[in-house]
Parts: C-alpha cells; sequence; structure tokens
C-alpha cells in the first residue's frame, strides 16, 4: 500500500486557504488530519471491546490583519469549506486587535524523516489485532493470570498549507501493545510496546515480560512509607520525563514564570541528559508541528543543566527567536509541548543498576500523576504493576503498593545510575512517545500505602 | 440522517447481527480565551459522523465515520461485522443484554438564550473585563477567562425499533489568577472546574466572573506568602468546590460497574467495591453518607433523556445510609448482579464506544445544619476550598488531594491561610470519618467536562451535588515538611 492521503490532505488544505484568501483574510492557514485508526480491548482473557474510525478534520485559522479566528470540522467538500471560512471570519472580525501577533509562521526546509509511517500498520485488520492479543493473553495463561489490555494501530496524514508558503504533508503510523495482567496471590504485572510498524512489536514478548512480573508479585509484603533509594523502569521514568516536558521545557509556562527553567541553572544529575528529538527512529517520528514549521531537534537538559526550551511562533516571537516546530493545533492555551522526548541512554546494563542497590526498591511504573506543585515539579501518584524489594543487589520480595509524593526535580538530581537499553513508550495518552532509559535515584519519598 | 442509520442497522442484521444500534452525532463548540490582556484564541468547531455496534455470535464490534453517505453506511456496517466476527474467535462468554422498553422519545436541555446566537464579541467583552480586574491586583504573574458553549445533537436507532433524539447543551466560564514566587506559584480559579452547566447563556449572565475577580486575585497573592500547611491528621470541613472531587473520585468510579468487572482495568483500574460487597451492604461511609446517581439533576452535565444504549435516565441510589446500594450499569453488567440496567452508558462522540459513564453523583443534603453552622461547631480544625490537585490508585482506595486554599477553623472561626495544602486517605475510612453534612442551603452543583476513561480515551461530561461536610481524623500537609 502505498502512502495514504497525502495529495487529498493537501488539495483540501490548499483550497481552504484559497476560500479563507477570498473571504478577505490577510494570512490563513489550514491543518488538515486524515485519520483511520482501529483498537481492540481484551479483558479477563477475552476480547471485548473492538473499534474503528476514519475521519477527515479541517482546521482553518483565519488572519484580519492582527484579529484571528479559528474554526473547524470534518466536512471538506467546497461548500463545507466556503461555510468554514465564513465562520472563521466571522469570528476573526468581531474581536479586538491583538498586538502580540506578528505573522504566521513562513516556510522552513522540511527534511522528511525515514520511517514515519509503515502500511504493515495502516492495514492491519481486525483478525491481526485478535492474534496479537490472543498471545499476550497466552502469557497470561501460562502463569494462571487475567490478561487485560491493548492492541491499538493508527495511520494518519498531517497536511499543513499556509498563505506565506507552508505547504507540507507526512504520513504517520503507530502500533502499540500493552498489557496489565493479574495473577492468583494478588499480583500484577505490565508491559507495552510502541512502533512505528506493527512488524516490530512483539507481542508474545510482551505477554511473557508481564507475565514474569505478575508471577514475581504473588503474596506481596507491606513495607512501610519513607524514603527509599529505587530503581525506576523506563515505564515509570516516562512519567518524569513527560511532566519536565509539560510543566518545564514549555515556553509557554517559562514566560508566564511557572517554570523552574533558566538557561544553565543545574536541575540533575550530569548523567541525565532529555532532548525533543522529532527525528529519532526508536521513537515514533514527525518532521514537522501543526503550524508546518520543522521540527528541530532541542536540547533540553545537557548533563543535568536547563538548555533550551521548545517553542511555536507565537511563544518564539514574544521571546525574539525561531520557532523550534513544537506547535500544537491552533487555538492552543497550553503552548509548544515536546511530543517527541528522548532521554539519553547511559553505559550501565538495568540489571547492574539493579546490582547496585544495597536496599532499595525497584519500581515498574506509576499510576494517575498528578502535580501539587507545579513550579519544582512536586508530584504524587501510586506505584503499580509491579513494586519489588531488592537487598543486596538481588530483588528479594514482591512489595504492596506505595503511594509517592516526591518533587522529580530531586529525584533527577539523586541519580546515580543511567541504563544501555531505552524503552519506546506511550507518553500517557498525549506526550506522542517518549524513548527513555531506567533510571537509579538516591532517594526517593513514598508517603503513604494502599492494601494491594 | 434517519435513512442512513436505517441502511446501516439493515446492512448489519443482513450480514448477521443479532443487535445494532446507530448514532448519529453533530457537535458543536463555541470556545473564547483570554490570558493576560490578550485574546488567546477563539475558535469554532463543529464535526459530524455516525458509528455502528453490532453484536455478533455473541461478540461486539464497532465502527464509525464522518463521511454520511449510504455507501459509507454500508461500509462502516460490514466493518463493524467483521470486527465483532474477529472479537468473537476470543470470546468466552456471549453477551447477554438486559431487556428494555423500546425507547422512543425526544429530550432537549432547557435553554432560555440559546448560547449558539449570542455574537461571540459580548462574550470576549466579557472575559477581558474579569481579566483585567484581576491582573489590576498587585502580584499577580498571569490572569485568563475562558468560555466555552458545547451542543450535541444525537439520534439514536437501535434493530429493536428503538428510535430517539436528544439535544444537550452545555456552557461554562470561568476564571485563573496565578502569583509566582522563585520557587512556587499559587492559583486562584472561580467557578470550580470552569463553571459549567447544562443550560444555556443565561448561566453566563449569572456567573459575577468580573465581581469575583479582584478578591480571587488577592487570594493568590495572599497564599504566596501564607504558611506551607504543616503536616499531621486534622478535621476537615470540605467546601463543595472540592467536595465535587472526593465525590467523584472515590464514588463515582469505583460505582462503575465495567471497572469491577475488570473491563477498565488496563487504563483507569479497577473498583475495591466488588459485587460481594453488595450483597453484603458493605460499610462505605458512616450513616449520614447517601450518594445518588441521578441522570435527571437540573442543570447536570450528567442529565439526559436516555443513555447510548436507549435506556430512560434513572436515579439509582449508590450509597444509602453508609451502605452500598447499587453501581453505574449497562445493559451488558447489571444482568451480572441480577439488575436491569442503570442507565449509565454514553460514548464521546460518534467516533467512541459507549462505555458506562457517570451521571450526575450527587452526595444528598442533610436537615441540620449548614455549612456555615458545620464550620461554627468546629473547635479546631481546616475548611479546604477549590480543588488542584488529585491523585487515586487503580482500586480507587489510597487517594490524594491538594486544594487552592485552605484555612484554619479555631474555635469555630475561620483563621490562618495556608497554601499548599493536600490531604490523604483510604476511601472507606474517609467516609466512615463523616459526621456531619450540610443542608441544602450550601447546595452545588459542579460541572466535569475531563472525566477520562477508555481506550481510545473519551472526555465525558458529569456532574456533582453536595452542600459540604466534615471528616474527622484525617491526613494532611503531605510532603510538606
Amino acid at each position: 500500500m502505498s502512502e495514504p492521503g497525502a495529495a487529498e490532505g493537501r488539495d483540501i488544505a490548499r483550497r481552504a486557504v484559497s476560500m479563507a484568501l477570498d473571504a478577505g483574510a490577510t494570512q490563513a492557514e489550514a491543518v488538515v488530519l486524515e485519520s483511520s485508526s482501529a483498537l481492540t480491548r481484551f479483558a479477563n482473557n477475552e476480547l471485548h471491546q473492538n473499534v474503528a474510525q476514519t475521519d477527515t478534520a479541517v482546521s482553518l485559522r483565519f488572519v484580519a490583519g492582527q484579529r484571528i479566528g479559528v474554526a473547524s470540522a470534518n466536512r471538506h467538500d467546497d461548500a463545507s469549506l466556503r461555510r468554514l471560512a465564513r465562520s472563521a471570519a466571522d469570528i476573526a472580525r468581531l474581536q479586538p486587535e491583538q498586538d502580540w501577533f506578528r505573522s504566521l509562521p513562513g516556510p522552513t526546509e522540511v527534511t522528511p524523516v525515514e520511517g514515519a509511517w509503515a502500511s504493515t500498520t495502516a492495514t492491519a485488520d481486525p483478525g491481526r489485532r485478535a492474534d496479537a492479543a490472543a498471545a499476550v493473553i497466552a502469557g497470561a495463561e501460562g502463569v494462571g493470570a487475567q490478561a487485560f489490555g491493548l492492541v491499538e494501530t493508527e495511520s494518519e496524514t498531517v497536511s499543513v498549507v499556509n498563505s506565506l508558503g507552508i505547504d507540507v504533508s507526512e504520513a504517520r503510523s503507530r502500533a502499540h501493545v500493552l498489557t496489565v495482567m493479574m495473577g492468583p496471590g494478588g499480583g500484577s504485572g505490565y508491559a507495552e510496546e510502541v512502533a512505528v510498524d506493527i512488524e516490530r512489536l512483539d507481542p508474545p514478548a510482551i505477554g511473557h515480560e508481564a507475565a514474569a512480573r505478575t508471577a514475581a508479585m504473588a503474596d506481596a509484603i507491606e513495607l512501610p512509607a519513607g524514603d527509599y533509594p529505587v530503581v525506576l523502569d523506563s515505564y515509570a521514568v516516562m512519567d518524569l520525563a513527560m511532566w519536565l516536558g509539560v510543566l518545564g521545557f514549555n515556553a509557554q509556562a517559562v514566560q508566564e514564570e511557572q517554570s523552574f527553567y533558566a538557561p544553565g541553572k543545574i536541575v540533575a544529575s550530569p548523567l541525565v541528559s532529555l532532548s525533543d528529538d522529532g527525528g529519532d527512529p526508536q521513537g515514533t517520528p514527525a518532521s514537522f508541528d501543526y503550524e508546518g514549521v520543522a521540527k528541530r531537534r532541542v536540547s533540553l537538559l545537557e548533563a543535568g543543566a536547563c538548555a533550551e526550551v521548545v517553542h511555536d511562533s507565537k511563544t518564539a516571537d514574544r521571546a525574539g527567536v525561531g520557532s523550534t516546530g513544537h506547535a500544537l493545533p491552533a487555538p492552543n492555551p497550553w503552548g509548544p509541548f515536546p511530543l517527541n522526548l528522548s532521554m539519553a541512554a547511559g553505559e550501565t546494563p538495568r540489571d547492574e543498576l539493579i546490582g547496585g542497590l544495597e536496599r532499595g526498591l525497584l519500581v515498574t511504573r506509576f499510576h494517575y500523576t498528578n502535580v501539587v506543585q507545579p513550579k519544582s515539579v512536586v508530584v504524587t501518584g501510586m506505584t503499580k504493576d509491579g513494586l519489588f524489594l531488592v537487598e543486596h543487589g538481588r530483588v528479594t520480595a514482591p512489595v504492596r503498593n506505595l503511594r509517592f509524593t516526591q518533587d522529580y526535580l530531586a529525584a533527577l538530581a539523586a541519580v546515580d545510575g543511567v541504563s544501555r537499553e531505552r524503552r519506546a513508550v506511550d507518553g500517557d495518552g498525549y506526550l506522542g512517545t517518549i524513548v527513555v532509559p531506567a533510571l537509579r535515584v538516591g532517594s526517593f519519598s513514598f508517603t503513604g500505602t494502599t492494601e494491594h | 440522517m434517519s435513512d442512513l442509520a436505517r441502511r446501516a442497522l439493515d446492512t448489519a442484521t443482513q450480514l448477521g447481527a443479532s443487535y445494532a444500534d446507530a448514532r448519529i452525532v453533530r457537535r458543536q463548540e463555541r470556545r473564547a480565551d483570554v490570558k493576560t490582556g490578550r485574546v488567546e484564541g477563539v475558535h469554532l468547531g463543529e464535526t459530524e459522523g455516525f458509528g455502528v455496534r453490532v453484536l455478533v455470535d455473541g461478540a461486539w464490534g464497532f465502527a464509525s465515520s464522518g463521511r454520511m453517505s449510504g455507501p459509507e453506511a454500508d461500509r462502516v456496517a460490514e466493518r463493524a461485522v467483521r470486527i465483532a466476527r474477529a472479537s468473537a474467535r476470543h470470546r468466552r462468554r456471549p453477551v447477554q443484554l438486559s431487556e428494555r422498553p423500546r425507547a422512543s422519545g425526544r429530550y432537549e436541555t432547557p435553554v432560555e438564550e440559546d448560547p449558539f446566537t449570542v455574537p461571540i464579541d459580548h462574550t470576549i467583552d466579557r472575559l477581558l473585563g474579569a481579566e483585567r480586574a484581576m491582573a489590576a491586583v498587585d502580584g499577580v504573574t498571569t490572569a485568563s477567562a475562558g468560555y466555552h458553549a458545547f451542543r450535541e445533537e444525537k439520534e439514536f436507532h437501535a434493530s429493536d425499533g428503538s428510535h430517539t433524539e436528544q439535544v444537550i447543551t452545555h456552557v461554562g466560564a470561568g476564571l485563573e489568577v496565578n502569583a509566582a514566587g522563585t520557587d512556587d506559584v499559587q492559583r486562584r480559579s472561580y467557578p470550580e472546574s470552569g463553571g459549567y452547566r447544562a443550560a444555556g447563556y443565561e448561566h453566563i449572565r449569572s456567573l459575577d466572573l468580573v465581581g469575583r475577580a479582584p478578591t480571587l486575585a488577592e487570594e493568590a497573592v495572599a497564599l504566596l506568602a501564607a504558611p506551607a500547611l504543616p503536616p499531621g491528621r486534622r478535621t476537615l470541613v470540605l467546601h463543595p468546590s472540592q467536595l465535587y472531587l472526593q465525590i467523584h473520585e472515590s464514588c463515582g468510579h469505583p460505582t462503575e460497574l465495567d471497572r469491577v468487572f475488570g473491563t477498565e482495568a488496563a487504563y483507569a483500574g479497577t473498583s475495591f467495591l466488588t459485587t460481594d460487597k453488595l450483597e453484603a451492604g458493605f460499610a462505605y461511609g458512616s450513616e449520614l453518607v447517601n450518594l445518588t446517581a441521578d441522570a435527571g439533576t437540573p442543570g447536570g452535565l450528567g442529565t439526559f433523556g436516555w443513555d447510548d444504549e436507549g435506556v430512560a435516565a434513572q436515579r439509582v441510589p449508590l450509597v444509602s445510609e453508609g451502605r452500598l446500594t447499587g453501581y453505574l450499569s449497562s445493559r451488558e453488567t447489571a444482568p451480572r448482579i441480577g439488575r436491569s440496567s442503570g442507565g449509565a452508558m454514553r460514548a464521546d462522540g460518534w467516533n467512541r464506544l459507549p462505555l458506562i459513564r457517570m451521571t450526575n453523583i450527587n452526595l444528598e443534603p442533610r436537615k441540620g445544619m449548614s455549612l456555615d453552622d458545620i464550620i461554627a461547631d468546629t473547635e479546631d480544625g481546616l475548611f479546604l476550598v477549590s480543588n488542584r490537585s488529585w491523585s487515586i490508585d487503580d482500586r480507587r482506595l489510597n487517594f490524594q488531594f491538594g486544594v487552592e486554599l485552605a484555612r484554619e477553623i479555631k474555635g469555630g472561626r475561620l483563621g490562618q491561610l495556608y497554601r499548599n495544602a493536600t490531604y490523604t486517605g483510604i476511601t472507606p475510612e474517609f467516609w466512615g470519618s463523616c459526621d456531619a453534612v450540610a443542608d441544602a442551603r450550601s447546595w452545588q452543583l459542579v460541572g466535569v467536562t475531563n472525566c477520562g476513561k477508555g481506550q481510545p480515551g473519551q472526555g465525558m461530561h458529569v456532574g456533582h451535588g453536595s452542600s459540604g461536610a466534615r471528616f474527622r481524623d484525617v491526613e494532611v500537609g503531605v510532603g510538606n515538611r
């Protein structure tokens, strides 16, 4: 199958921009998302939900001098696009002039990234997803556990056209398998994998990984809340990277004085480097953002020191710099987001991180985390699906889940080991795909217990 | 539109579906956001599409499309059937649906002034006025105001001949103000959670945004200079602006019967309220605690005529005098506890499968003391206002909440202001410690528009009514050393 939709999406975007200019826009931008996705869910070792959708969404940003209106719809015949242009024009003209607005972005050199889309993912049928789910379930059955989870395939073409000459289109795909397992003795386990190409997913391996954790978590002991050294597996490290990306390295948060960020400020161990890299082949690559601006690799944390932040055209104008290509679809009250976070690998095998713990905890993942204090990135949440006591470098017992309330910057400052291995994991449903290693942290604050 | 739905249902049944339903959904939205003297964004949105759900060989299939045509109806119905057959290969227990009467009729949210006909510049002026009033207070870093109008027109058709039409309208407007220091940011907001109501623009006119703005800003600035709440165990009086989310997280979610049966375990989690606890009359809270799922609460975001399975809106007691008495349920889950559906299945738009969702989960007021009386009756405690953060474990037992504002209660009077106030507990212990529920005088309805559940993710509009309540011996100040 050839890459879908690019010509059609770009044509829709061009027509929408043309109609906006006909309606009196001084500048205009259209973003067209043509998507086809399907998701198979399983629970209690059987499939229970199986869904698919197809859609084409058009968003039109209409600029009249320094007035801006955005209208969106999922109809794209000429009459609908004309109506969209009229709606966007009407709301733009009713606004006061916005002196902050300079211009929509002009064209940048967009170099297509390799491997953003795979036909195998785009054409995966319900049988393929059901077979993948069955392979995961087989892992659970091998240890007498119940499997819960999903197999998801998405194919999307993003087209952005504006009246200043931006005219780009790219097909992207994503395949995702994850499972939570629950076994006899109250144990639970987790495993997850994300890739552009469904062929790169290994559902039996995901099933076995989660099953092994589930079996090992049976008959967990209770430990008191308190400060413990920890090894955070990649699934847990994802949460640290995500909150830092949203709260810290977003230029809007910095401009509104809500971020810890300051150029050169040391906030983490020298072992920690974090970037946003739309070209990282281990993640889900993208070459431009929702304004059609080329994504630049942005170094966020360089050996523990704050380096740069991500920008869209609005924050870039305020700062007097160029956009880094991290805009979300307009209108966007949240500012630019790093959607391709990548934490640098270390040199230590993950098992040796555990081997270096005298007494501490191995944490598989966090659940339902939320920010308590945004500027210092104090976050609370629960451990889930794999918490183990480590003594003298060996896992000695499964542990009941604990609540933590932790300053994430302090945790990163206390990192004394970074794994050689990295994983691509889902950014909690809204921050793209995040590629992260495991980390060993000198002290992590657990503040409560629960019954399981 | 009905022709398209009928065609999809005919195709599905011809291909072997034993049951099928089709929803045609058209959504309109208007948003406006202002911040620091600027119009940050104004957006008009419209989507339209249809979803077809089929039952084939005892398994579900669902497909949807935004292309509204007869051939597309055939293609989507055929795809749903193909998906259901793939599911049936790995289904051990065939789906059984509880009976319901054939659904028929029309429901519309009562609206006095259509929000989609009010010129957007009127709203922008209103927001900018409130924003300016906040920004004028010394010490304010950012001030913002937002407006959102939402309308969903929905047709439901099912292969049993059911046909309903609904027009749901929700509007909201709210303020947020921040004061930032070197290492801390303090926030105040009004009304709670974006100020939503199932109503027309008359609700926006009733909100005194400009009048509330200066006080709100002064509170944010004062909080930045206030001490952090010290750790300890305290008596708490929760204002409805915090209590609503306590109800949402620790009662609403754990009473969702799909969670109880494990079908949300991979994302949202499960529930400690297992069905054996229903039979045993589990002590969820003190005898003052009465929690009800009411899909008919006037103004509630969980108010409708029929759910997305064609089950009529109902009032379902969840906790009565402290004992577990019911669940939020669907046609598939209710028979497993020997009941009929409680009518809680809703989908986030045309391209999503209906799931069990909260309606309006309300803590019923109790005659006796007003919220002011409860504060006056408290010798030593804390009065907590406006949710700021939330987290709860996957079975909905261990929770931790943060609030925007805390005031100490000494001898029945409000005193010292505290910042960064948090409290934590275990759900049945916490509700068991409830020794006062305020009467209807302080009853408030809060709308929530970001209730997340399901894979792919669905956000749902739900409601929570409460009047405030007191809880004894609760751990506070977590992480404030």
